[in-house]
C-alpha cells in the first residue's frame, strides 16, 4: 500500500527523497551496510561499463521499436489493404471488429461531450484491461509514435549537448499533473477536446494512416524544441496520456524490479531512462528492500535492463516470475559462473551519481 | 568598489548554498512559462471556430451531430474515412482548429452517394458523433441543395450537354445501378447526351430511390428504404416578363448528400449544398432535435 502511494505520489512530480535510515528493511540495512566496506575504482567501473556495452545488443530496445513500428505499421497496411485487420487511429480503433479506445482520448470525449455510449465504453473497458496486464505506460514507449520520433530526438539532443549545442532546460515535473487538470478543465469548460488539437500522438497516428498534415508542423516544432532546449519535454513534462497510463500502471503485475544485490551504484540506468526519478532508488542508501518494483511511471521501455551492467534491472511479472531471472553476466565473462561462490570480490562502489 | 562587492554576492550565490533555491525558482518560473505557453498555443484551437454552436465549419458525414457536439464527441479515429467506399469522408487539419482530425466531406471533389446503402461512416462511429439513430439514407441531412448560381444553370438557358460531366481529368467515383449495382465507377467513363441538361436531377440518390419505389422496386426488396418525399425534379417555370424556361427545383426530400454539386457540369457548380441549412419541413426539425439530444435514447 505504501508502495502504491509513494508510485502515485512520484507520478503526479513529487521528488523522490531519501529514506531514513530507520525506514530501510534490516535486510537492506545489511546489504548496504556491507557493500560500504567495500571499494571499487573508477577504473573498475569504467571497465565494467565498457565490457557491457561491447556485448550488449540492445536487445529490449530492438524488440520495442520492432513492435511499436509493427503495431503502427499494422494501421496503415489494414487501411491500405482494406484488410480491415485493425481500423481506425490510435485514438480509437476495431481490432478484427473489437472496439479499441484510447483511455486519454476517450475521457477527453466524456469529459468534453459529457454523454458515453456503450461502444466507446466498450472500447475503453478492453483497452484498460489490457494495459493492466501490459503495465499501463508501457503503451508510451511500445506504441506511441512520437515516443520513437523523440527517441531518435533525445540522441541528436545529447549528442549536441555534449558538444554544447544543444541544452537542457528542466522544469519541475509537477507541470505534468497540472497540465492534466487544466486539459480536463479545458475540455469540460468549453466542450471541445482541446488536448487532441495538440497532441502529437493522435496527429502523427493519423497521419501515417490518412497522408501528412499540416499539424504535423506542430510535432516537427516539439521535436526541435526538445533537440535543442530540452531533453525529452514533452513526454516528461506535458503530456496527459503519460498520466493516464500511469495511473493504470499503479496496478499492473508487469514491471521492471530492482535487485540491489549486485548494483555498483554507478547510475548508467537513470542515464538513459525517459522518467530517472523511478530509478533513483538506485542510489546508494534509497532502497528500503532489497527487491523493490519501480514506480507506475516507469514506461517499462527496457532501456535500463538493457544498460544495467549488473543485470539488477529485470522484467517481472508479478506473480509468474518469482524471481527476477538473472542472465549469464555478459559483462564479466570470466566470472560468469565463479560469481555465486565469492560474489564479495568485486561488489563495491564509491560513487553514486552517474557523471 | 561597489562592483568588486556584488561581484562577490554574485559569486557566493552561484556557488553557496543558495544555487540550489536560485535554480528551484529559475524552474519554476520555466514551468509557469511552459504551462502558459502549452495552453496558449491549445486554445489556438478556437479561432476557426464561429462561435455559434450550430454553424458547420464544413460539410458533415450522415447522422453528424449538431456541429458543437459533433466536434466535442468524435475521437477523432477516421473509421468512418475507412468504411467509405467513395472515399468521401476526409480528416479535417491544422486550419479548422478543434476541428483537426474530424471528418468531413467536399462534396465538389466527392460527393456522398450512398453506395454503400447502410450508412457505414453511422455504423463505423465509436462515439456516436455519427448519430446511431438514423436507419436509411433518406433520414440523413447533411445540408440542403441550392441553385446558387442559377444564370449558370444549363437547363434555365435552355441547354443540353453532351460529354463528360466533369471532364476526363476528374476522378470521382458514381455508382450507375445499371452498371453495376455494388460498385460505383469513374465519372469520367459515363458519358452523357441530354438535350435538356438534368444531370443534377437523374444522379440524385434519394430521386433514384423515390422512382424505384414508385415502380414497385424496393431497393434492396425494403420498403422502408422508400424516401417518403421527392428531393429534386425539373420544372418548367414561368418569369415574370412571360420568359418561360426550366429549372431544378428542390423538394423537402433532399437530404444534402452533394451528388447534385458533384456532376453539375458548368465550370463553377450551379448548384450547391448549404450544410447550414437544411429543410424548413418538420422532418428536419426532428433531426436537429434528435443531434442536440444527442441522439441517443
Amino acid at each position: 500500500m505504501n508502495h502504491t502511494l509513494e508510485s502515485l505520489a512520484q507520478l503526479f512530480g513529487r521528488a523522490s527523497r531519501k529514506p531514513k535510515k530507520e525506514e530501510l528493511s534490516p535486510a537492506a540495512q545489511k546489504m548496504y551496510f556491507y557493500k560500504k566496506g567495500q571499494k571499487v575504482t573508477k577504473a573498475q567501473l569504467q571497465e565494467l561499463h565498457d565490457e557491457h556495452h561491447k556485448n550488449s545488443k540492445n536487445k529490449w530496445r530492438k524488440r520495442r521499436w520492432l513492435t511499436l513500428i509493427a503495431i503502427n505499421l499494422l494501421f496503415v497496411v489494414s487501411f491500405f489493404l482494406d484488410i480491415q485487420l485493425l481500423e481506425g487511429a490510435l485514438t480509437a480503433s476495431r481490432f478484427m471488429g473489437f472496439h479499441m479506445a484510447d483511455l486519454n482520448s476517450a475521457l477527453q470525449v466524456m469529459l468534453a461531450h459529457k454523454q458515453v455510449l456503450i461502444n466507446l465504453l466498450i472500447g475503453v473497458v478492453t483497452v484498460l484491461i489490457m494495459w493492466i496486464i501490459l503495465g499501463g505506460r508501457t503503451f508510451c514507449s511500445w506504441v506511441c509514435p512520437y515516443h520513437l520520433l523523440a527517441e531518435w530526438a533525445e540522441s541528436l539532443h545529447l549528442w549536441l549537448a555534449k558538444r554544447g549545442l544543444a541544452k537542457n532546460y528542466t522544469f519541475h515535473r509537477g507541470v505534468r499533473s497540472v497540465f492534466y487538470v487544466i486539459f480536463a478543465l479545458l475540455a469540460i469548460v468549453t466542450g471541445y477536446t482541446v488536448f487532441e488539437f495538440i497532441s502529437p500522438t493522435g496527429i502523427l497516428s493519423r497521419a501515417l494512416i490518412y497522408g501528412p498534415t499540416l499539424a504535423l508542423i506542430w510535432v516537427a516544432f516539439l521535436l526541435l524544441f526538445e533537440v535543442f532546449l530540452s531533453r525529452r519535454a514533452w513526454c516528461r513534462y506535458v503530456c496527459p496520456i503519460g498520466i493516464t497510463y500511469g495511473l493504470v500502471g499503479v496496478i499492473s503485475p508487469l514491471r521492471v524490479t530492482y535487485d540491489m544485490t549486485d548494483c555498483k551504484h554507478e547510475g548508467d540506468c537513470r542515464a538513459v531512462c525517459l522518467v530517472p526519478h523511478v530509478l533513483d532508488l538506485t542510489i546508494k542508501n534509497r532502497s528500503t528492500e532489497i527487491e523493490v518494483p519501480l514506480g507506475a511511471d516507469c514506461t517499462r521501455c527496457g532501456l535500463c535492463v538493457d544498460a544495467c551492467p549488473t543485470s539488477s534491472l529485470n522484467f517481472e511479472f508479478k506473480g509468474l516470475t518469482h524471481k527476477p531471472e538473472k542472465e549469464e553476466l555478459p559483462t564479466m565473462p570470466d566470472s560468469g559462473s565463479a560469481k555465486q561462490e565469492q560474489p564479495e570480490a568485486k561488489d563495491n562502489t564509491n560513487s553514486e551519481e552517474p557523471k | 568598489m561597489n562592483d568588486s562587492k556584488t561581484d562577490a554576492k554574485k559569486k557566493n550565490i552561484t556557488r553557496g548554498p543558495g544555487r540550489r533555491a536560485q535554480e528551484a525558482r529559475r524552474q519554476f518560473l520555466r514551468s509557469v512559462g511552459l504551462t502558459v505557453g502549452v495552453t496558449g498555443i491549445s486554445l489556438l484551437g478556437f479561432v476557426p471556430l464561429k462561435g455559434d454552436a450550430t454553424t458547420r465549419l464544413k460539410m458533415r458525414p450522415p447522422g453528424a451531430l449538431v456541429e458543437d457536439d459533433y466536434l466535442a464527441s468524435c475521437i477523432k479515429c477516421g473509421q468512418c474515412v475507412q468504411v467509405c467506399p467513395v472515399n468521401a469522408v476526409k480528416l479535417d487539419d491544422l486550419d479548422t482548429g478543434f476541428g483537426l482530425g474530424t471528418a468531413y466531406i467536399d462534396a465538389r471533389e466527392q460527393a456522398c452517394d450512398f453506395s454503400c446503402d447502410g450508412l457505414q461512416c453511422v455504423l463505423a462511429c465509436p462515439t456516436g458523433s455519427l448519430t446511431h439513430t438514423l436507419d436509411y439514407t433518406h433520414d440523413t441531412r447533411m445540408g440542403f441543395a441550392v441553385l446558387d448560381k442559377p444564370k449558370l444553370c444549363l437547363a434555365v438557358a435552355g441547354k443540353g450537354f453532351k460529354g463528360l460531366a466533369r471532364g476526363p481529368d476528374y476522378d470521382g467515383l458514381l455508382r450507375y445501378e445499371e452498371i453495376d449495382r455494388w460498385n460505383p465507377i469513374p465519372l469520367n467513363e459515363y458519358p452523357y447526351d441530354v438535350e435538356i441538361c438534368d444531370l443534377c436531377v437523374q444522379a440524385c440518390p434519394i430521386e433514384q430511390r423515390y422512382n424505384q419505389c414508385q415502380d414497385g422496386k424496393y431497393p434492396s426488396g425494403d420498403q422502408n428504404q422508400c424516401p417518403p418525399e421527392r428531393a429534386i425534379g425539373l420544372e418548367l417555370i414561368e418569369e415574370k416578363n412571360g420568359v418561360r424556361h426550366m429549372k431544378p427545383v428542390i423538394y423537402d426530400g433532399c437530404v444534402g448528400c452533394g451528388v447534385c454539386e458533384m456532376i453539375c457540369p458548368t465550370a463553377e457548380p450551379s448548384i450547391i449544398i448549404d450544410y447550414n441549412k437544411l429543410t424548413k419541413r418538420p422532418l428536419s426539425e426532428q433531426y436537429i432535435a434528435k443531434s442536440k439530444s444527442g441522439g441517443h435514447s
